[in-house]
């Protein structure tokens, strides 16, 4: 054989193992998110875990590793976010896909993409010198550190996923479904909200599902403007403290190889879990908008 | 009829608003950055270490340890995320174990990066007994900007013509030659785009590095990858939550939020410029 055809061939086989990597990688995480993450459950039972709200690793005498009031906080501030995002940023994705002009498409894009380019502790830190007080002075609350803060933080973070997502499956909806409408004499309005946007459906779900699963990952941004409080939230004015933020906080203050280290790690899996849930399910329903003319 | 056109007027405009609205949010992000930060920046801020307890001085080795790690991130990442993209573009085919491949990656870019950081924690800093350094940030950072490169890349490489491939094929060239002489070659600006973008990313993450080597305040620069080291984005973190006198430093905060922005976005500014002549250089050839 050739020296050349030789290296062909390990070069494709190199490729092969570089790639091979992020299998093994994903792997990894997940395997050694369970494996320390398991260890914790030697000391907490799954019911003190999964319904207690009682969150105080480091109490003397007898500690408690209930995760109801953080999980409920990721999803109080996911849902605050999205009820936000979800309306700005499918309808600036319908602007940018059905309105504007192909000028101010190339023009508005990669601004868009400037938003997402934003570091997460620098919108913490906005979240810390303005929104948190701008809050605080209109619902006259004394400290503005507060889900609402995360959710209003969170949503401005969401938003270039969602469009760039639902920009791309609204785009896809073939020309012949809006010229069908306009022939029955349906003006641009009634064709993007009765024809268009439902052809997008799924695509635009898909879109939602991504937005959601950056917020509920987020971690610099709800560490900093949350407030970090562990109690049960009541409402979008109290201050929370999610899954996220509770790891950041804690593992640098916690021994290596304590039931506190272990139960972080249990925690690491959840999230872990919830993430590849969301990417799954929104990979499934993306798959399904491409219409194949 | 009539109601028909002012509902589809109403309807336009409150989507014009919202686009409007988004636009508004990046607008008012940078000038409450650069309002309030361009103040302290001079080059005693750039290139002073921080002093009295960090409030007075400058962010130096805070701005040296983002380009330190960063260095890294990209000797790892790179190299990995191009072959990766070059196996997933030119070899794979669509059987079982390369579908993995690609579920992996999708899965991969959504992991949080917090997730990421016990990753590291537990892998490099513990397993592989790497320290808290700025190696095990660096790889850690490196793992999650790879699915973003790859994705990038292969995108590069999925843009040049099947004909280049054939042309280098047929005078007798191996798979490999063809891709070096005339794939990579007209992929390269695409590669180098995503790359960039890749790295402003990770430049910027702070959850990562939380507990794989960021320090809090060093008086030396890292003098090797095992040591640890300062970075922009811990910084402004702990300026705007852990110091002692926050409202004293909120200048300081600013500055550093300043400088931190200033870095992504000329990142993101070339990686766009290059885009953009390569879409228009690519228009001339085809």
């Amino acid at each position: 054989m050739q020296k050349r055809h030789f290296i062909d061939i390990a070069i494709k086989w190199l490729f092969f193992g570089a790639a091979a990597t992020s299998v093994m990688v994903l792997l990894g995480i997940f395997g050694m998110l369970l494996f320390n993450g398991v260890k914790a459950f030697a000391h907490i039972s799954l019911a003190e875990f999964f319904f207690s709200s009682n969150w105080n690793p480091s109490a003397y005498g007898k500690p408690s590793y209930g995760i109801l009031a953080m999980l409920t906080s990721t999803f109080l501030v996911t849902l605050g976010a999205m009820l936000l995002a979800v309306p700005l940023g499918v309808g600036a994705a319908t602007y940018l896909a059905q309105v504007a002009t192909e000028k101010t498409r190339l023009i508005l894009k990669p601004v868009i993409e400037l938003l997402a380019a934003i570091p997460s502790v620098v919108v913490g830190f906005i979240g810390i010198v303005m929104v948190g007080p701008f809050i605080a002075r209109v619902f006259g609350l004394s400290n503005g550190l507060t889900a609402l803060n995360g959710a209003i933080l969170l949503a401005v973070m969401s938003l270039p996923t969602i469009i760039t997502v639902a920009e791309d499956a609204i785009r896809s909806v073939p020309n012949s479904f809006k010229e069908a409408s306009y022939s029955l004499g349906a003006n641009q309005w009634t064709t993007l909200i009765k024809v268009v946007l439902p052809a997008a459906y799924s695509g635009i779900i898909a879109a939602i599902i991504l937005g959601m699963g950056r917020a509920i990952g987020e971690t610099m941004t709800v560490l900093m403007a949350t407030g970090n409080a562990l109690a049960m939230p009541r409402g979008f004015f109290d201050p929370v403290r999610t899954m996220t933020a509770t790891i950041a906080i804690e593992l640098g203050e916690v021994p290596y190889g304590t039931t506190h280290y272990y139960s972080l790690f249990a925690v690491g899996a959840l999230l872990f879990l919830i993430s590849l849930v969301v990417n799954l399910l929104a990979e499934n329903l993306a798959g399904r908008y491409r219409y194949k003319l | 009829m009539r109601q028909n056109s002012l509902q589809q007027r109403l309807g336009l405009n409150t989507l014009r608003f919202f686009v409007l609205l988004v636009l508004l949010f990046l607008g008012i992000i940078l000038w409450e950055v650069f309002s309030k930060g361009s103040g302290v920046i001079n080059s005693g801020f750039l290139f002073d270490y921080p002093r009295k307890g960090m409030t007075l001085g400058g962010i130096f080795p805070t701005i040296m340890g983002t380009i330190f790690v960063t260095l890294v991130t990209t000797i790892f990442a790179i190299p990995m995320g191009i072959a990766t993209a070059i196996y997933l573009s030119e070899y794979a085919n669509d059987n079982g174990i390369n579908r993995l491949i690609r579920a992996s990656i999708r899965n991969l870019a959504g992991v949080p990066s917090i997730i990421y950081g016990l990753f590291g924690v537990a892998v490099f800093v513990q397993g592989m007994g790497l320290g808290s350094s700025v190696l095990s940030s660096g790889l850690t950072l490196g793992l999650l900007t790879l699915p973003y490169i790859i994705t990038t890349t292969e995108e590069a490489l999925k843009n040049v013509p099947h004909s280049y491939r054939e042309g280098a094929l047929a005078l007798g060239a191996t798979k490999w030659e063809a891709i070096w002489t005339n794939v990579l070659p007209s992929a390269v600006s695409g590669i180098v785009t995503g790359s960039i973008l890749g790295l402003s990313r990770a430049a910027g993450e702070t959850a990562p590095i939380l507990f794989t080597g960021v320090a809090f305040y060093l008086r030396y620069l890292p003098g090797s990858v095992y040591d640890s080291f300062m970075a922009m984005p811990y910084h402004l973190y702990i300026l705007s939550t852990q110091h002692h006198a926050i409202e004293e430093v909120r200048p300081l905060a600013y500055g550093t939020a300043l400088v931190l922005l200033s870095l992504v976005f000329v990142l993101n500014i070339i990686a766009f410029i290059i885009r953009y002549r390569y879409r228009n250089f690519n228009k001339a050839r085809i």
